[in-house]
């Protein structure tokens, strides 16, 4: 078996979002989330806009402070809000006398491991600051956590990561305005890899980009994961994107789970209808194909997180839907080997 | 003038900014049929979204048109003034945009917005202009059109205010709708909802539809002929089929060599074109797409490439069609 770098157990995030006492409402962003990633592998995560899979990436970073739940990272455990079961290595609850173990309470100081954590994000032309340049932005990391012990050796380290991820070493004395997008996010990697990380949290690193850039920088991350081992949680509302880089693809809706596989048996053996509707409704760059395809059309419109469906929270716009799904949460459950999902119809579905 | 519902030929544009000319488009020429759909593909800065601007009058400021003929159903637009402008957009030509959020008013109702479009196009009452609002959200799909017509945009999703656009945009029943990116900031479930709702109302309605993206997926499955743009030049023209299945200029080759196929079983590594889009300040000599190009020869470099056509309707500019040509004759 491989081994775990990142174990995400039932992971809550609750914002708050106006209301007093009782009537306090919570965007509940992500909800009993859990899930792996194993060294050297990437692990992709895709869902509509809203429904938690940005928050799932830097709740994981604890970029945000999580509402509950546990984070263990190789081994470690750095978050665990002290009231959530216990998972073994297969992502089930562990039993101690016949009931649920409790993990304890814990919180580690986050610093010695934003080195091995980073995180690449979307908009490259909001997330570097337009008045430092571009060698300061990456050497900015390597001053924080003193990595290098003279000058002459940050000037070196800054120039062989421009070199990574494809820029000049006349780059580093520019500004972020005089790079194009593409270039931008290679900033934005440079900058992630300047502390040597062994995870990366690639939060839509190529939404913003052009098509014909899109391919170059989906190229680099995965050299750079031949190159360094890294291991990434890619997130992506494209699906074709993931599914080429990704080995295994986490499916979220409103903050839930709903399918996690291996790639291929995702893309084409799904079982949740919410991932069958989804991939059915991707245009396909392939005139007969498109032509011949069939759309499971899904009705109306993602329900708000703030005031969920009880029950499956797909269920309003399921074609399936029950009683049953108003009731009862569906279950967690592995369909065939390392294939879960969550629904109460997958053999009807 | 012409059988063609509109009818471009040759048309240059440039943007005078402080820095200098910006040659938007380069020597652009394409034609639509009555309920045809034309998709217009390209990156952002090849000057599609500019075309369409330039066909309803509505070339941002430091634009100017430098050249060319542009006529829109047996008018020249080119002479026409911003009062038969008005007339002619909304009423015989109307515009969905990217960003429903940016494009609907936020400080008046759907409603309001609605019949805006009516009364200024049609003579149509008060009440028959209502009557017209709530049948048009009906004819985009939304329920309860009476309710909604009374609600701020705020109050709808992206998907619902995109369908907004639409019925506005489709008030007086237009013979163009122009379409720029109408999907690009919306979900895919809802991505496909949108297009097909579009699909169907072009056949009930019998329009034609300018789709403006950057999306290979979207033009495969909805349109009849596509113009791929690059740097303000149309480098290739076809039928969807032609394009996709029969590619004849680098550019396109590489464009589609570039996206992730859903269908692929194993593991392929993406071939990427490398570089960076022209800098349209100074656009190169020869061929714009020369300098990302693997196959570029000098030729390349020094001209622009003659039209070639294969078949009646595809066309494309690009040196490689004449290799064979070059090789006897020139050097490489």
């Amino acid at each position: 078996m491989s081994e775990r770098l990142i174990r995400v157990e039932h992971l809550y995030q609750y914002f708050p979002a106006g209301g007093f006492g009782k009537n306090k409402k919570y965007v509940q962003a992500v909800d009993d989330v859990s899930f792996f990633i194993n060294k050297g592998e990437t692990l992709g995560l895709v869902g509509e806009s809203g429904c938690g899979k940005t928050t799932t990436g830097r709740t994981l970073l604890r970029l945000y402070e999580p509402t509950k739940g546990r984070i263990i990272y190789d081994g470690k455990v750095l978050f665990d809000s002290g009231d959530v079961p216990v998972m073994d290595e297969d992502g089930k609850d562990v039993l101690e006398n016949g009931q649920t173990k409790i993990g304890a309470k814990t919180s580690v100081d986050m610093r010695p491991y934003r080195r091995e954590m980073q995180i690449v994000f979307q908009d490259p032309y909001a997330s570097l600051d337009p008045r430092m340049t571009v060698g300061d932005i990456v050497g900015e990391a390597i001053d924080i956590h003193k990595l290098a012990s003279s000058k002459a050796e940050r000037y070196d380290k800054i120039q062989s990561l421009l070199q990574r991820v494809g820029l000049n070493s006349e780059h580093a004395n520019r500004y972020p305005h005089e790079f194009s997008g593409g270039q931008r996010q290679r900033v934005g990697i440079a900058r992630a890899l300047a502390v040597d990380p062994k995870f990366i949290v690639c939060d839509e690193p190529i939404s913003a980009l052009d098509v014909s850039i899109q391919a170059q920088v989906v190229n680099m991350f995965e050299d750079l994961q031949a190159q360094m081992g890294l291991t990434y949680l890619f997130i992506a509302h494209d699906l074709s994107v993931v599914k080429h880089i990704s080995n295994r693809i986490g499916v979220m809706y409103l903050g839930k789970l709903v399918e996690l596989a291996d790639s291929y048996e995702l893309i084409f053996h799904p079982v949740h209808p919410y991932t069958k509707s989804l991939i059915s409704a991707i245009p396909i760059a392939d005139p007969k194909t498109a032509r011949a395809n069939k759309r499971i059309a899904l009705e109306g419109d993602v329900p708000s997180p703030l005031n969920p469906p009880s029950g499956c929270r797909f269920r309003t716009r399921c074609p399936y839907a029950t009683e049953q799904c108003a009731a009862e949460v569906p279950k967690w459950r592995e369909v065939s080997a390392g294939h879960y999902a969550a629904c109460h119809h997958l053999e009807e579905a | 003038m012409s059988e063609y519902l509109v009818n471009i030929e040759h048309e240059r544009l440039s943007f005078f900014t402080p820095a200098g000319e910006v040659k938007a488009l380069n020597d652009v020429s394409f034609h639509i049929a009555e309920g045809e759909v034309l998709g217009i593909v390209g990156e952002s800065g090849s000057g599609k979204s500019v075309t369409a601007y330039s066909l309803m009058g509505l070339t941002a400021h430091p634009g100017k048109l430098l050249g060319g003929t542009l006529d829109f159903n047996g008018r020249r637009v080119n002479d026409m003034t911003e009062k038969e402008f008005q007339k002619m957009r909304g009423n015989e030509v109307s515009i969905i945009f990217q960003d429903p959020m940016t494009s609907l008013n936020p400080v008046y109702t759907i409603g309001n917005q609605i019949r805006e479009a009516l009364k200024l196009h049609t003579d149509k009452n008060k009440a028959e202009r209502q009557a017209r609002a709530i049948e048009l959200l009906e004819l985009v799909g939304i329920n309860e059109p009476e309710k909604r017509l009374k609600q701020y945009p705020h109050e709808l999703s992206g998907g619902m205010r995109q369908r907004v656009m639409i019925a506005i945009a489709l008030a007086c029943e237009p013979k163009l709708l122009i379409a720029d990116e109408p999907t690009t900031a919306l979900d895919v479930t809802i991505q496909a909802q949108i297009l097909e709702l579009m699909m169907e109302l072009k056949d009930k309605l019998g329009m034609a539809i300018m789709m403006i993206t950057h999306d290979l997926g979207v033009v495969a499955s909805m349109c009849d002929h596509i113009a791929v743009m690059y740097a303000g030049n149309i480098v290739e023209y076809g039928t969807t089929d032609d394009i996709f299945y029969n590619p004849k200029h680098e550019y396109t080759k590489g464009l589609l060599r570039s996206i992730p196929r859903m269908d692929s079983r194993e593991h392929e590594r993406l071939i990427p074109i490398e570089g960076t889009p022209v800098d349209l300040l100074n656009p190169p000599k020869g061929c714009p797409f020369a300098s990302r190009c693997d196959s570029c020869m000098q030729i390349c470099l020094r001209e622009k490439a003659p039209v070639t056509y294969f078949g009646d309707i595809h066309y494309t500019s690009c040196w490689m069609n004449q290799k064979a040509e070059l090789e006897g004759g020139e050097e490489r």
